[in-house]
């Protein structure tokens, strides 16, 4: 037991949550961390939706990866991806309709995601299956985090609300406070993003670039 | 062709301002216009040809009662999908390494990137949502959203390499201000909404 946790695959898992993150280090997967967070219930469940896929297709990958030929890798890859994200469509459908009403293509779209093919190409090619699976919730927890928290900023300021729930007291608005529709509208989530990017990187100075 | 949906897709819907698909090739390989011009003109081209394609699946095969009567095969759109485009993207770039070299060395080193590009697959994803009534309103679409991210990169390319001669603040250096610059520009679009020819 105390094998499956040692330190290595303890990095392996939290690193892409702090200082590896998949959106805001590595750049991948942004599509849909800016189209799906106006609120925040559809992007935890994108969150979680990504982070189960990741899990299963980098340990399914990871299972397969001494018998993939080299040169078809990347259609394996994509169907396998493909084979989960059509199960969890499907779930959605059933259980959260009107969830994956509001996610709309970006379920579909989770087959693109580049946080998937990234962490498939770079991890799970080499690696045994439980590093992989612990890689894959790692990363898939790391991308969460960061559409949890542009989704806060923007429903709470966009609508006054959290959840659907009102927030911000009636009193405000009496007092002439009102809501920032603007926060709604995709150019928000890009310029929220460049600040939680600003924040990290203005802590950590090893992640700046120099130009 | 439909003249508003050609627009509509370019300025009102575009594929990068709207809906933010395709972002990480966009973000990546907009360093300067020249290679930029060459993955928009490879993304336009890939569209047109995989979108009529799988509007034809869309409606013969995948659609409740289209290939058996009573069945609903709209379950494996997503891996039918995708199989179609990685393979006619290996198609293209078999067929033109073989007719045209020259195309090949610019357009080449992109096509297998493509093929995971969410532009691509987005836009299948929203012709099957949308339900074009024809053919030829399929192909106008992707003609319309390909030549909006080609726009969008081109634009976004000039500005940074501009923008290499300006001070910016450090932690703000690289990732961060180019998703500030995508922001304005975004809002600059907003002023199409509403658009109709």
């Amino acid at each position: 037991m105390s094998e499956l946790f040692s330190k290595k695959n303890k990095e392996v898992f939290f690193t892409p949550i702090g200082l590896n993150n998949p959106v805001t280090v590595q750049v991948l997967g942004i599509c849909s961390a800016l189209a799906v967070t106006a609120q925040l219930k559809p992007a935890i469940v994108m969150g979680l939706s990504v982070t189960i896929i990741v899990a299963f297709a980098n340990v399914i990958i990871s299972l397969l990866r001494n018998t993939i030929p080299n040169r078809i890798r990347i259609i394996v890859q994509l169907v396998v991806v493909a084979a989960l994200v059509t199960i969890v469509s499907q779930v959605l459908k059933a259980f959260a309709y009107d969830v994956s009403v509001q996610l709309s293509v970006y379920v579909g779209l989770i087959i693109t995601n580049c946080i998937l093919m990234g962490r498939l190409e770079a991890f799970a090619m080499q690696n045994k299956p439980w590093e992989s699976f612990l890689d894959g919730i790692g990363n898939g927890l790391g991308y969460a985090k960061v559409l949890v928290i542009v989704a806060f900023f923007r429903e709470l300021l966009g609508s006054g609300a959290l959840f659907g729930i009102q927030i911000v007291p009636e009193s405000f608005y009496e007092m002439g406070y009102s809501n920032n529709g603007l926060m709604l509208m995709p150019p928000m989530a890009l310029i929220i993003c460049a600040c939680i990017i600003w924040f990290e990187r203005s802590r950590n100075k090893e992640l700046q670039e120099k130009n | 062709m439909d003249l508003n949906l050609f627009v509509k897709s370019i300025f009102v819907d575009n594929m990068i301002f709207a809906y933010f698909l395709g972002m990480c090739s966009y973000l990546a390989v907009s360093k300067n216009v020249k290679t930029a011009l060459g993955l928009g003109a490879a993304v336009t081209f890939v569209l047109v040809v995989t979108l009529p394609v799988n509007y034809l699946l869309e409606n013969y095969v995948l659609k409740a009662d289209a290939l058996v009567e009573g069945v609903d095969l709209s379950f494996l759109s997503f891996i039918l999908f995708i199989a179609v485009i990685a393979g006619i993207v290996q198609l293209v770039e078999m067929v033109v390494e073989r007719f045209s070299p020259a195309l090949y060395a610019s357009l080449g080193i992109f096509l297998p990137l493509i093929a995971v590009n969410c532009a691509i697959m987005g836009a299948s994803l929203f012709m099957q949502q949308r339900k074009f009534e024809t053919l030829g309103q399929a192909t106008t679409y992707a003609l319309g959203s390909g030549i909006g991210w080609l726009l969008a990169i081109v634009g976004l390319a000039a500005v940074r390499e501009k923008m290499a001669y300006s001070n910016v603040p450090p932690a703000l250096r690289g990732l961060g201000i180019t998703f500030i610059t995508v922001g304005l520009m975004a809002m600059a679009f907003m002023c199409f909404s509403g658009l109709k020819i």
